[in-house]
């Protein structure tokens, strides 16, 4: 009854087909099966956002999707986003600011707050806070993170004006 | 901790998915968004054998506007509500509301018919169908049936619904251009699960109410739409028909403790909110003059 499900999706650009239980989450599919582990797994269920991954373009919570439900998806992860260079400047930003510390949250804070810069191009630190209220940080007491999105944000508009 | 082991199936159809169910009954469960049952799965509070994974039927998803109804597909994501010019022209209330619920990863998944099948008694859009007094569509094998939202909702985490149908769509009413509505919630954190909320909509005629839908949510086993309401609907408005109202109110109220609030801050910050919602509605900033009851 439980068998295992042939799944075809892309993630960060490269096609996979896998053979997975129902049961398997998509943050353990990225991290077990892809050794993907910058995607970091921390309440599993859904409160933290340390698993926060993109399907087909929007953030999700890995921990909340099976992998089963990326059929024929488009996922990406924090070495996506890495790897291309599309959040170099945010990286350098959290690095400058010193809004990491242990790391744990990061992969998560990035893939939230480059959401959060693609939908707007000027966000004050009230709607950076709201879009990373799903994300907990349990070292740096976020000033700095904001401040590092905030940063980030000024300087992608001048850029680009 | 990781779910336990079940079945999966992928629904080709609302027929599929209905047949799957109708074979299952409660050994199976719906998969729509995910964002309240994958958690409830990974805390292992349930233990379903065989997940129906409705997420592909493209046919239960989207908003559409017929004449003075505007119906919503159950797999419409809160993110849709969101971004929807059709919801914020004639569902205004459900546009505000659902900023609040939860955060943005989880309302790019979340689904309307989700939460609502799942009838968390904290959760913000039960509530909202009751104040918009919306109609839920539930289709089984052996038809559809329409369902009030105000008898759709009957416990904790219980239904109306049937192990063996779908929830489908639900139908609001359009807001009228004399409509208004109020939403507020107090959460320890936005985003979280509310500790009191109240969705409102009202027929503003000058500066009385010719209709009052109060529907608080968080205050017991389901969301609650006040019959203190009545007292306000009809006259002018008073301080001492206010105060009346909120007496009702309480009494009608059966709020629960929980770790978040006591059952009697609940029942004063509904009182608190009732005055908020009022002031606000007709513009009258005086009725919420003492700040509370």
């Amino acid at each position: 009854m439980t068998a295992h499900v042939q799944i075809s999706l892309e993630v960060n650009g490269e096609r996979i087909d896998a053979h997975v239980p129902p049961r398997l989450n998509l943050a353990d599919f990225l991290r077990e099966h892809l050794s993907l582990t910058g995607t970091h797994v921390g309440c599993e269920h859904g409160v933290c956002g340390a698993c926060t991954v993109r399907v087909n373009g929007d953030i999700v919570r890995s921990c909340l999707m099976l992998a089963v439900q990326t059929q024929d998806a488009s996922v990406e992860t924090i070495e996506g986003l890495s790897d291309s260079g599309e959040i170099a400047d945010l990286q350098a930003a959290f690095r400058d600011r010193n809004a990491l510390q242990c790391g744990f949250c990061t992969p998560g804070m990035l893939m939230a707050a480059q959401d959060l810069l693609k939908l707007e191009a000027e966000p004050d630190r009230d709607r950076i806070r709201e879009h990373l209220s799903g994300n907990y940080c349990r070292c740096t007491g976020y000033q700095a993170i904001i401040d590092a999105i905030e940063t980030t944000a000024r300087a992608r508009k001048e850029r680009t004006s | 901790m990781k779910a336990s082991a079940f079945a999966y199936a992928r629904a080709t159809s609302v027929s599929n998915a209905l047949e799957l169910l109708a074979a299952h009954g409660d050994r199976a469960k719906v998969l729509s968004g995910g964002q309240s049952l994958m958690p409830a799965m990974n805390l292992r509070l349930i233990s379903p054998e065989l997940i129906v994974d409705i997420g592909e039927l493209a046919e239960l998803r989207g908003i559409a506007v017929t004449g003075d109804r505007v119906r919503i597909g159950a797999l419409t994501r809160h993110v849709d509500l969101a971004r929807s010019s059709e919801i914020a022209a004639h569902a205004p209330l459900l546009a505000e509301a659902i900023a609040h619920v939860a955060h943005p990863a989880i309302r790019n998944r979340g689904t309307l018919g989700g939460s609502l099948a799942h009838a968390d008694p904290a959760s913000e859009l039960p509530a909202c169908m009751l104040a918009l007094n919306a109609t839920v569509i539930v289709r089984g094998q052996t038809g559809e049936r329409r369902i009030a939202a105000q008898d759709f909702f009957t416990g904790i985490y219980e239904t109306a619904l049937s192990p063996e149908e779908l929830l489908v769509a639900v139908e609001l009413p359009v807001s009228l251009k004399s409509s208004a509505h109020f939403f507020h919630e107090f959460a320890r954190r936005h985003g979280d699960y509310a500790i009191l909320g109240l969705a409102a909509q009202a027929i503003v005629n000058a500066d009385t109410f010719a209709d009052l839908r109060l529907a608080f949510f968080a205050v017991g086993d389901r969301p609650v739409l006040a019959k203190a309401a009545r007292k306000l609907v009809g006259g002018a408005l008073t301080s001492a028909a206010i105060v009346d109202a909120c007496t009702a109110l309480s009494e009608e109220l059966d709020p629960h403790d929980d770790q978040q609030a006591s059952a009697s801050m609940r029942r004063h910050l509904a009182k608190v909110l009732l005055v908020r919602c009022v002031a606000a509605l007709l513009d009258r900033p005086d009725l919420d003059a003492g700040g509370s009851t």
